[in-house]
């Protein structure tokens, strides 16, 4: 998986979580909490999204490695790897 | 029996906590079923029907109203959590409610969901009260009303730090205290705050059809989810082994188990449904109850000269208590609403009018009495209760036209609620004392709804999603 379409798994998340937010300029280097209005309980909602969609666990210590798009694709590009057996 | 079910979560009652618990449960992939004893959903926030006329019963106004593009309140992070499309529950605004305090209203504070309108009433009607208001207002703003572990503190006396006109104050408390408040006389303040901003900061909106567009909702989205539920199917016992809850015996006689146990019955009936064979729990404070009447009109209530008010909360009295009245009924305060008078656009109404009037209960008055004694009561504080609202509404062209517009009446009392909630003492807001992180004397049983302590259909809503969140989703 690129790092793209990484973020654009992020993205699709946050599209239904929070569908009331326009995603059309979401910077990928700017925390998200910053451009739109997400709470501890919408973060919660990516990270079960996240492993109900696609098999993939965050636990807590790492949740804030998901603060930005650039660093959700740092962090999850290879745990989405290591699932399709890529290195 | 060798059938014996087991669940991810079993959810006790199927109002709207339970049904937002299970939502997000069951959207998360838990095996869950919920257990209502009652054969309709929605619990305290129900309809019924009479001769094929429906009936709502609790909600007058949902509460926590903002436009589209408001962020960051209890309806849109209910909406959120429940992947609910604000449209589905298609809100209707209000057209303003008051609150009408002396002997015929004589000084009223008109609202509506635009809060500059409170504002500017209460500045015109209190001009020395003005800047303590305001910082009143900041005060509530500013509270971190969601924490679960606040430490309690009066709400009279954080009003009174802003507030000195005991009018001003006590027709802040009314309409707070009527839409939520377990407590006599005062409010836990986070409690206020909830509910100020509810119905102030926020407002009040409806779905045409009222409550049950909600309902409808929510069992589409469980159903969809792939949640459970067993009508007609109470929970009798719960049995403990080792501080946890070990099974479930139903109602049916079937026994079940489960890894977690959401309750939303309220804290004292869950109790009782652990120590089921034990002794009763300590009898706790005496619990508010209350009497509504509905009238059924052939016409719409614009043409009795009542179009303006959605809802109305009024006193007759020099001070405002909020209290268990020694009477059955106490009929100097209340809340009118006329579920009319919400916008629901050009050329829309309801197909008949209808007029409620709510006055505080007590329960034991009406407990015990005779079926006979009963009905007579009931048609004797129906005249009273509506005779005492009046006052607070534009007067009718004649003393008898309320009378001839009405086709059809009905009341409910303390017994109604507790006959068909299963809550004890008729309570509607649950017991006195709020359990904000859900707990119980036993591990994996968690309780949701009044008794957890947030407040309205949204409240109910929230507390159901966050009690799920905490105990079980965020422990993965």
């Amino acid at each position: 998986m690129t790092k793209d379409e990484c973020k654009q798994v992020v993205l699709d998340i946050i599209a239904d979580i929070a569908p009331d937010e326009d995603l059309s300029n979401v910077k990928p280097e700017v925390r998200l909490r910053d451009q739109m209005q997400l709470d501890s309980m919408d973060f919660l909602d990516i990270v079960m999204e996240l492993r109900k969609r696609h098999g993939i666990e965050v636990p807590e210590k790492d949740y804030q490695q998901l603060a930005s798009l650039d660093s959700c694709a740092e962090y999850l590009t290879p745990k989405f790897d290591a699932l399709t057996g890529k290195s | 029996m060798n059938t014996r079910s087991h669940y991810d979560v079993a959810i006790i009652g199927a109002g709207m906590s339970g049904l937002a618990a299970g939502i997000r449960l069951a959207h998360f992939g838990k095996k869950v079923c919920i257990f209502e004893r009652h054969n309709a959903v929605g619990g305290l926030n129900s309809f019924y029907s009479i001769a094929g006329r429906k009936f709502d019963v609790g909600l007058h106004a949902m509460t926590n109203f903002v436009r589209p593009g408001v962020k960051g309140t209890p309806l849109g992070k209910l909406l959120r959590q429940l992947r609910i499309d604000r449209d589905e529950f298609a809100l209707c605004e209000q057209k303003q409610s008051r609150i009408a305090f002396g002997p015929r209203g004589e000084c009223s504070l008109r609202f509506t969901n635009d809060f500059a309108v409170f504002e500017s009433e209460v500045v015109a009607a209190f001009p020395a009260q003005a800047d303590g208001f305001r910082r009143l207002v900041t005060a509530v703003r500013t509270f971190d009303d969601v924490s679960l572990d606040a430490a309690p503190m009066s709400a009279r006396e954080a009003v009174r730090r802003h507030v000195s006109d005991p009018l001003l104050e006590d027709m802040l408390f009314c309409p707070l205290m009527y839409y939520g408040s377990a407590t006599e006389r005062d409010m836990e303040f986070g409690q206020f705050v909830i509910m100020f901003k509810a119905l102030f900061l926020e407002g009040f909106a409806r779905p045409f059809e009222g409550v049950r567009v909600v309902l409808r909702v929510l069992l589409a989205k469980y159903r969809a989810a792939g949640g459970e539920r067993r009508m007609k199917c109470g929970v009798k016992k719960i049995s403990a082994h080792a501080g946890r809850a070990s099974a479930i015996l139903l109602d049916s006689g079937d026994e079940i188990t489960a890894d977690h146990v959401i309750s939303s019955i309220g804290a004292p009936e869950t109790d009782r449904l652990v120590a089921a064979s034990a002794s009763e729990p300590p009898t706790a404070a005496p619990t508010l109850s209350f009497v509504e009447t509905i009238s059924i009109l052939d016409r719409q209530p614009a043409e009795l000269g009542w179009g303006s008010d959605t809802i109305v909360f009024f006193n007759d009295s020099s001070r405002f208590d909020y209290v268990r009245p020694t009477e059955q009924v106490d009929p100097r305060s209340g809340v009118i609403c006329i579920p009319n008078n919400f916008d629901y656009g050009a050329g829309r109404v309801l197909p008949e009018g209808i007029f409620r009037v709510t006055c505080l209960a007590n329960y034991d008055r009406w407990a015990t009495l005779p079926e006979a004694d009963y009905q007579a009561d009931k048609s004797r504080w129906f005249a009273e209760v509506q005779r005492s609202a009046r006052r607070f509404l534009p007067p009718l062209a004649s003393d008898d036209a309320l009378a001839a517009a009405t086709l059809t009446t009905d009341m409910f009392t303390p017994r109604t609620i507790a006959k068909f909630t299963g809550h004890l003492g008729g309570a509607i807001y649950g017991a006195t004392t709020k359990h904000r992180q859900g707990r119980t004397s036993l591990d994996n049983l968690y309780l949701c709804g009044t008794d957890q302590g947030f407040l309205g259909i949204v409240g109910a809503m929230l507390s159901g999603i966050s009690m799920a969140n905490y105990h079980i989703l965020q422990k993965g």
